[in-house]
């Protein structure tokens, strides 16, 4: 049986925080129109993640002896919600954030430590995480790409699908096979660090249904990585990525998805002289919803905090958040047109369809709300 | 001091409250042994300041004591008893003895007839608190007249007064006793949902078919996350709704806690009754004592279509005009201004 998740407390030095997120976001954001700001965590924008790291706000939790700020995963929890709800354009920088620097710290040579992690502090490189391959999504563990041991490091080959910001970023971070064959699943994986301007890689980008482009296949042909690439130990690759992933589920950034346009839609409410009866109860519905799982997040960041690694609680109120993410555009789309008379504004609309449009990656990515559920039903002792 | 507490109403409940025992209080509606184990144990006063002789636990200590009080469908008002026996104390009400229990709603006749529907364990309680435009007044059900609803095994009575008996007590305290209605049931069904959660684990990892466990299924294995959630959503809402140390309870907050304990509990029970079959809906099978309650319980004090209106209102009104400072707001504000512990 899972440990039920329990109230806890941001330390008043993380809560200090806020105040100051909060003005540069008034700043930084100004005049940004919401269907563009609905993109967040989605939309690339190098400056604005160098504005941020000239704040120290990227890398917080990376050691000061590398440039970070030394912040437990109570600052980042404030900085990133704070951020999230504002719909600031963090996908730049967030998988380095987030992911990757935490990974190079924790299991990388000095060497790599070294050399990665000042640069990530300052935002000036950005990662993307190689995991999907044409023939293996969610199920991960028969990833085909592989790399070679040879003289003077690895020779890598094969191809990875859906990686996002791979066109936009300077490292990728990516699962392969190191040894064995496919047949051995977990095992003879490991995660090895490649330069994207390397020889040998071609890197396709592939339009979405909004008209973004963040996915892309990427294809390694003999591209040789120096003997220090892999991060970790080798073979060790799954462990180490099913540890990481409690990272990647448990961030707040699976409560407010889609909380621009649910703000845009309050606004638009409380500019009527009578909002109708259904939306004011939708409203307090989505509210009734929101607070709960918010205090979910925090109590995983608590256990992060305590260097736990809550991979099946993790599961759990991500399945929990995306599924209310997508009911706000899908309630919304609703919502918002019981009466076809009624002149709504245009931004709102754009808004609205560019998240009902998008919502189903919500339970895709990190994992699909099917793999998310078996991983839950396993940590309840069932199988 | 709270752990202590709780483990040992744990351990007093899992001996005197068995499902034999709920199981014959709802048929004869006599819980005195079952009272009197609990008396005997001074849990009465945990909610009561410390400065009052109580334990001084709070909602916020509370909150776990209201939790067992589900998962062991305690069949007498003692989570009523627990918070009203706080705010007499606060009130300088001497407490009446006996059980205390919460009406949600008062309605006086012509003549000052005083009627309350469906009034929570009102077939077992001696004393109704039962609020007035301003504070409230206990009346005792022994002075007045009790109906049973009607409903198989249910405790709820109709209970009705001719007009304010002479030992009425007035309690003259304002407070939010509908939400405070709301947010003890939101307890309570937390409290039963990880119970029913517990037990169709249990069933689905026992039960085979086709020659495995039904727990083995991926049909089943999805639908039991998903139960899970809600059950881990509801209590997180109940224990934010009784994060106060103090008594008073947060409207809004409660408001939250029983909105989302009623979504979820809808979507828990149907599940648990899913997977258990035909077996779940028999009267001999523990799980009809749970499900039935929470059933009940998400029409006492409100449901959604109660609380999401008020909630949403709140949250249009919101002087922050947008979501995420107002919900920091209400996770941080204590109820009407800041209360000491």
């Amino acid at each position: 049986m899972i440990e039920a998740l329990t109230l806890s407390e941001i330390p008043a030095s993380a809560e200090a925080l806020r105040p100051a997120v909060r003005a540069f976001l008034d700043e930084a954001l100004a005049g940004r129109p919401a269907d563009r700001l609905a993109r967040s965590w989605m939309g690339f924008d190098a400056d604005f993640s160098r504005a941020l790291a000239a704040q120290g706000w990227v890398g917080m939790t990376l050691p000061a002896r590398f440039g970070g700020g030394g912040k437990d995963a109570f600052h980042r929890f404030v900085l990133a919600e704070e951020l999230l709800a504002r719909g600031a354009p963090v996908s730049a920088h967030w998988i380095a954030d987030r992911q990757s620097g935490p990974l190079i710290l924790k299991y990388g040579t000095d060497a790599l430590k070294d050399f990665f992690l000042p640069k990530i502090v300052k935002a000036d490189v950005f990662f993307c995480i190689g995991m999907s391959e044409p023939q293996s999504g969610s199920d991960l563990a028969g990833l085909r790409t592989r790399a070679t041991q040879v003289a003077d490091g690895w020779r890598l080959n094969g191809q990875k699908l859906w990686t996002t910001n791979a066109h936009k970023a300077h490292y990728m971070i990516a699962l392969v096979r190191t040894s064995g064959a496919p047949e051995d699943r977990h095992k003879g994986l490991s995660q090895v660090i490649a330069d994207l301007s390397l020889p040998g890689i071609t890197i396709r980008t592939i339009g979405d249904l909004t008209g973004d482009a963040h996915f892309n296949e990427v294809f390694f042909d003999d591209v040789l990585l120096p003997a220090d690439a892999i991060v970790g130990a080798e073979g060790e690759g799954w462990a180490q990525v099913t540890a990481e992933l409690a990272f990647e589920r448990s961030g707040p950034e699976r409560i407010y998805g889609s909380l621009v346009l649910f703000d845009a839609w309050l606004e638009y409410l409380r500019t009527l002289p009578v909002p109708s009866p259904a939306d004011v109860a939708l409203a307090g519905r989505l509210f009734a919803h929101l607070l709960p799982l918010r205090e979910m997040s925090l109590a995983l960041t608590a256990k992060l905090a305590r260097g736990d690694s809550p991979v099946i609680e993790a599961a759990l109120v991500k399945d929990l958040g995306t599924e209310f993410e997508q009911a706000i555009p899908n309630l919304l789309a609703d919502a918002l047109n019981a009466d076809p008379a009624a002149q709504k504004p245009e931004m709102l609309l754009r808004t609205l369809a560019y998240v009902l449009q998008v919502c189903p990656t919500f339970s895709l990515r990190g994992g699909t709300r099917e793999i998310l559920r078996g991983v839950i039903a396993r940590g309840l002792g069932l199988r | 001091m709270d752990l202590i507490f709780t483990e040992s109403l744990d351990r007093l409940l899992a001996a005197h409250c068995t499902s034999a025992v709920v199981r014959e209080v709802e048929r004869t509606h006599v819980a005195d042994a079952l009272w009197a184990e609990i008396e005997a144990s001074g849990f009465l006063d945990a909610l009561v300041d410390e400065s009052a002789g109580g334990a001084g636990m709070g909602l916020r200590g509370g909150f776990e004591l209201f939790l067992l009080c589900g998962r062991h469908a305690v069949p007498v008002p003692l989570v009523q008893t627990l918070w009203l026996r706080a705010v007499l104390a606060r009130t300088g009400v001497a407490a009446p003895p006996g059980r205390l229990t919460l009406a949600p709603q008062r309605n006086v006749a012509a003549d000052a007839s005083i009627a309350c529907q469906c009034v929570p364990y009102g077939l077992v309680a001696d004393w109704v608190l039962v609020p007035k435009e301003a504070g409230a007044v206990l009346l005792p059900l022994a002075a007045g007249e009790r109906r049973a609803t009607g409903v198989h095994n249910s405790l709820q009575a109709h209970c009705t007064w001719k007009a304010a008996p002479a030992d009425a007590t007035d309690v003259p305290v304002e407070m939010a006793w509908l939400q405070a209605g709301a947010l003890l049931t939101a307890a309570l069904m937390a409290g039963a949902m990880q119970k029913v959660l517990e037990a169709t684990l249990t069933y689905a990892n026992d039960r085979s078919q086709f020659g495995k466990p039904i727990g083995r299924f991926q049909a089943v294995q999805q639908q039991l996350a998903v139960m899970a959630e809600q059950v881990f959503a509801a209590r997180m809402a109940a224990q934010l709704g009784c994060a106060d140390a103090g008594i008073t309870v947060h409207p809004l907050r409660a408001a939250v806690a029983k909105a989302r304990a009623c979504e979820a509990a809808e979507k828990v029970v149907a599940m648990a009754h899913a997977v258990h079959g035909a077996i779940g809906v028999t009267a001999d099978f523990d799980l009809q004592l749970y499900t039935r309650r929470l059933q009940e319980w998400r029409g006492d004090f409100g449901s959604q279509a109660c609380w999401h209106p008020r909630i949403g209102a709140a949250l249009l009104a919101a002087p922050q005009r947008s979501t995420l400072p107002f919900l920091l707001d209400t996770r941080l504000s204590s109820p009407g201004g800041r209360e000491a512990a």
